[in-house]
């Protein structure tokens, strides 16, 4: 049974496994330091599907088949599935699991998705309630930007502190204790905003609910950076970045030297002109399902603190002058169970 | 609690140290350059029309038609928002910037139809560049108007 230690953090005494992954990518990708991690790339951005919406559902459905397939295993023998996406109503997730028949549960968690997904796929499978559960999501850069943003052939330019949404999918299948990477705990995000409301710095708008995340998880477990090899973030990109280390700081816990973003990870910014970094549920699902659970698998790691955040507003609500909203889960896993 | 501690008012603070500003010693020339540019081709269309007989303001007319088709082509091939990321305002101002705000969402929102769609989103970006500029000009004519009647 899971055992909640305090109001955000909950420990998986059942440790359950992360029993396969699998990552899927487009183009921008593939041209990016981590083509190697992925199970998929497509040069087509298309994925050969006629629309964009269409391309994200397919790259979502590749990603489950493969994740499956790694896992040896069949839809039917999937209790749960946790899926969100950028879209509204979720379409790339309802549509992506529509043939599958497995009991959904669609998650809006924009950007933090990976880490709410497997969270509550985790606390499912650690109380019982399900012997393997599945967590996906992706987002698409077309579909991401003529939803939230213009069109693709329109003649803007993006800011500086803009981020690039990755078109990408992550699909993990979570199940009882195994063999490593497992998950240890979870510490649930609490909604933070300090009023920026440039939906052009998505990173600086999510950055004070990761500190708190952060925080609140380690005065709970009574850790420190120094217990974990790896923080990883969902995709505060450089902007966002540097605002959690200053607000860590500040808490006096320095997390520099230990922290690396995905939405820094998945690009080279330098030479892929992605601005500030990636971002979008893709980005730190890819970054997960491909990278980081492959250098858990094979030992590199052995504790790494996984918190992907997330911007939770609308185009509706920033055009009427609200502030950004920002949400950031963590998910402890490690190659020890607890 | 961090957010607790820190204030929106210190935070936007931080932000602003954080957030890297744009390169203005690159985007303004570069925006003078390729909008100057884009105003050479114009002349030298104007010229070239002239020069087959056209007065000025036929020319001129045809000078901007002629400006607008190539804007809508380069946005067709996928390489006039390549150009603008460079461009910025110069490739904003002239009327290639409205031709491409027109035919970007034209094509973007063809998947949801020709109704709904195509034609729904057409003016999502220049109607209110429409709306705004024709309210201007009414004002901008009451005024004529009253300045002639007290001089």
């Amino acid at each position: 049974m899971p055992n909640r230690i305090s109001r955000s953090t909950i420990l998986l005494p059942n440790s359950p496994s992360i029993l396969a992954s699998a990552a899927v990518g487009g183009k921008k990708e593939g041209e990016g330091p981590l083509r190697e991690d992925f199970d998929l790339l497509s040069e087509d951005t298309t994925f050969g599907e006629k629309t964009w919406e269409k391309a994200e559902m397919r790259m979502q459905m590749d990603a489950e088949s493969r994740a499956l397939k790694k896992a040896g295993l069949h839809p039917e023998d999937i209790d749960v599935v946790f899926a969100g996406d950028l879209l509204n109503q979720c379409i790339s997730s309802a549509y992506s699991l529509r043939g599958l028949a497995i009991p959904y549960i669609g998650l809006y968690g924009a950007c933090s998705t990976m880490a709410e997904s497997l969270m509550l796929a985790s606390l499912f499978v650690d109380g019982g309630i399900a012997r393997r559960a599945m967590a996906v999501t992706s987002s698409h850069f077309c579909t991401a930007e003529r939803q939230f943003r213009f069109p693709l052939e329109y003649g803007g330019q993006r800011t500086p502190t803009a981020q690039w949404t990755a078109t990408a999918s992550g699909c993990l299948i979570v199940g009882e204790k195994n063999e490593p990477p497992y998950a240890r705990a979870v510490c649930v995000g609490k909604i933070g905003d300090l009023g920026i409301k440039d939906l052009n710095n998505m990173g600086a708008a999510m950055a004070p609910a990761a500190a708190d995340t952060l925080k609140t998880f380690f005065q709970d477990t009574g850790t420190s950076p120094e217990n974990y090899d790896r923080i990883f973030t969902g995709d505060l990109g450089q902007v966002g970045s540097d605002l959690l280390y200053e607000l860590m700081e500040r808490e006096g816990i320095p997390l520099k030297g230990r922290h690396d973003d995905c939405g820094l990870l998945l690009y080279d910014r330098e030479t892929q002109d992605v601005h500030a970094g990636g971002s979008g549920c893709g980005c730190s699902a890819g970054v997960l399902c491909g990278h980081i659970l492959k250098l858990l698998k094979n030992g590199t790691y052995e504790n790494v603190l996984f918190m992907a955040t997330g911007a939770l507003m609308s185009p509706t609500s920033v055009q009427q002058g609200e502030s950004i909203p920002g949400i950031a889960h963590l998910v402890h896993l490690s190659r020890k169970p607890q | 609690m961090s957010q607790t501690k820190i204030t929106s008012r210190e935070y936007e603070e931080l932000n602003k140290k954080a957030s890297p500003g744009t390169k203005s010693y690159k985007t303004i020339p570069s925006a003078f350059l390729i909008g100057g540019f884009i105003c050479v081709i114009g002349q030298a269309l104007t010229n070239f029309y002239m020069s087959l007989g056209l007065v000025k303001d036929e020319a001129s007319a045809v000078t901007s038609i002629s400006l607008i088709f190539l804007s809508a082509l380069l946005t067709g091939l996928n390489v006039y928002d390549n150009i603008a990321k460079v461009g910025g305002a110069g490739t904003l101002v002239p009327i290639t910037g409205f031709a491409n705000s027109v035919v970007s969402p034209a094509l973007e929102f063809k998947s949801e139809g020709y109704v709904l769609g195509l034609g729904a989103k057409m003016f999502i970006i220049a109607g209110p560049v429409i709306v705004y500029g024709t309210l201007a000009s009414v004002i901008y004519g009451v005024i004529l108007w009253a300045v002639g009647l007290i001089f």
